[in-house]
């Protein structure tokens, strides 16, 4: 099975995020694998191994730093990675970030295309099923449990209040939800094996924005609030205070 | 000036309520237009020409789809757009909301703007859209290029029109697709789904187990509220994924939302601060999360939760 995972370098999720010059101040700031595209990345091993042949391409288009979480899924056991590059991708909508993606990928045979469901920096949730749509394949979105037999793919997903079956042919994309999988760490052999598989970087050019950001800013400060009272003696002023002064009971 | 097409999301049949709150969003652009909004049904199902009228919508095209497929519903809406000269498709934000979103712009050729919180239509040909970024932490406000593409908008920030108007109702083909729902099963608790909930309960490690849910439990059904949980009792099993709040889980914002032996993790908190009211319950009294809450009661849980539980079966409804 030949599957090609997407992998986004994000802020952890332990950022404390402030803004300079309209953007995330990176001063400080730890970046990772988006976690879940950990899921697709093992999902795309788990699937390869089980099918006992094909291989796992990890792609990534970044201004240029992403090699270290693309290296991070060549020691998870990705087959081989590829580094999209362009000055300016740090900061593109999801749009213009799908369209470049499904460029790169044109003409390469695939079974299956995974992504995370959403990336934790712009959460747009929009990548996985853009691609697809670009390249005319099915998608499934925010899958929790995948079952792939011969050509018929199986997913289930958790839409509000109830689950989902789903079901499409190959080749697919899938977007990954937590639940699917434990991903694995990488292990010292897997980091140093990474360090000899091969990693093509390639320049690539951006389509026109297709969304503009006016501005970026904290969310509003929420009023201060107080302390009701300590222990359950403090029932009676908390409900009074819901009651009465937030009027929401 | 170009129209706004809603895709209307319905589930056994039945439209869900959120989409009238993206009909309202609708409509108030739509008249700082001068233009029409339009709605599409992507299956078949009940639709009531008054309540959807009232909402915001002119008309209503209902697709002859019997079972959801996404690249069918979304091939759908992008060719009623292009037909009804619609520039800009506007969802709600659940998962199915937010898949045919990406898919619907890419059709267009458009931008996304997803699980936006406000609009501001002072440039009514395009809006500007405010969405959270990383999980809450941050907004953005964006345009979408030209002002063509799709916008989602979250649960609870937006609301149905109220007008007293009639939808015309009529009926259309159905692109086909190539992925679809072949079952769907609901949840058996009977509460609310945490993400939907206009209140939630949610629990953590002060809880001490997972034997301790019931305690939560009650509190929600005093409550008709929908149950939560942080990251840490996720990922101990404790609770199922569905229910986590915060980055990596959902992100919420009812009108009441009860932080119960949860210290306030910054994932945590991005999720949730949107909330209207919270309401925070920790034997900690230096817990992160005092600082956020409208209210705090420092306590054990184990004796504060019953006694609120009992305290809420005396209060009129």
């Amino acid at each position: 099975m030949d599957i090609i995972s997407f992998v986004k370098r994000v802020p952890t999720t332990t950022t404390i995020v402030s803004i300079k010059d309209q953007q995330l101040d990176p001063q400080g700031v730890e970046y990772v694998m988006n976690p879940y595209d950990e899921f697709a990345v093992e999902e795309a091993l788990k699937l390869r191994d089980e099918a006992g042949s094909g291989s796992v391409l990890a792609v990534s288009l970044s201004d240029g730093a992403a090699q270290k979480e693309l290296r991070t899924a060549l020691a998870m056991g990705a087959d081989e990675a590829l580094l999209l590059n362009n000055a300016e991708a740090g900061n593109i909508d999801c749009m213009t970030t799908a369209r470049a993606l499904a460029d790169s990928i044109q003409g390469r045979n695939f079974d299956l295309l995974l992504f995370g469901k959403q990336a934790v920096d712009r959460d747009q949730h929009g990548v996985g099923p853009a691609v697809a749509t670009i390249l005319g394949v099915p998608c499934i979105t925010e899958v929790v449990k995948l079952t792939v037999e011969g050509d018929k793919v199986i997913a289930e997903r958790e839409v509000e209040g109830a689950r989902e079956t789903l079901e499409a042919s190959l080749p697919c994309a899938i977007t990954c939800q937590k639940g699917l999988n434990e991903p694995r760490r990488a292990s010292l052999k897997g980091i140093m094996a990474a360090k000899k598989k091969p990693l093509e970087t390639r320049e690539v050019e951006l389509a026109g924005p297709s969304m503009e950001i006016v501005e970026m800013a904290l969310p509003p400060k929420r009023p201060a609030g107080r302390m009701v009272g300590e222990g359950a003696a403090a029932v009676p002023a908390l409900i009074d205070a819901l009651r009465g002064e937030a009027k929401v009971l | 000036m170009s129209n706004i097409l809603v895709i209307l999301e319905s589930r056994d049949g039945a439209l869900r309520p959120v989409s009238l709150e993206t009909l309202g969003a609708a409509r108030q652009l739509a008249d700082a237009r001068g233009s029409q909004v339009l709605a599409v049904a992507t299956e078949q199902g009940t639709y009531d020409a008054a309540a959807l009228g009232a909402a915001g919508a002119d008309k209503v095209l209902v697709a002859d789809a019997t079972a959801h497929s996404a690249d069918g519903a979304a091939a759908t809406t992008a060719r009623v757009a292009k037909e009804q000269n619609c520039n800009l498709v506007m969802a709600a934000s659940t998962v199915r909301g937010r898949d045919l979103g990406a898919r619907v712009a890419a059709l267009m050729g458009g931008g996304l703007a997803a699980d936006c919180i406000a609009m501001d239509f002072a440039d009514a040909a395009s809006p500007t859209f405010t969405r959270p970024v990383y999980a809450g932490k941050a907004e953005l406000k964006v345009r979408l290029a030209n002002g063509v593409g799709v916008a989602t908008l979250r649960g609870n920030f937006f609301a149905p029109a109220g007008r007293s108007s009639e939808a015309a109702v009529e009926n259309i083909a159905a692109e086909a697709g190539k992925a679809h729902v072949s079952g769907i099963s609901a949840q058996s608790s009977g509460r609310p789904d945490v993400a939907e909930a206009n209140r939630v309960v949610a629990g953590g490690r002060g809880l001490g187990s997972a034997d301790n849910w019931h305690m939560l439990e009650s509190l929600a059904d005093a409550l008709g509220a929908g149950l939560g949980a942080s990251r840490a009792v996720v990922d101990a099993g404790w609770r199922p994924h569905s229910e986590q709040v915060g980055q990596t889980g959902k992100t919420v914002a009812p009108e009441l939302y009860f932080a119960c032996g949860i210290s306030g993790a910054i994932q945590h908190l991005a999720g949730m601060r949107g909330s209207k009211v919270i309401v925070a319950i920790n034997k900690d009294a230096d817990a992160p999360i005092f600082q956020h809450a409208t209210f705090g009661i420092v306590g054990d849980v184990h004796e504060v939760l019953p006694a609120l539980t009992e305290a809420l079966a005396a209060v009129p409804s």
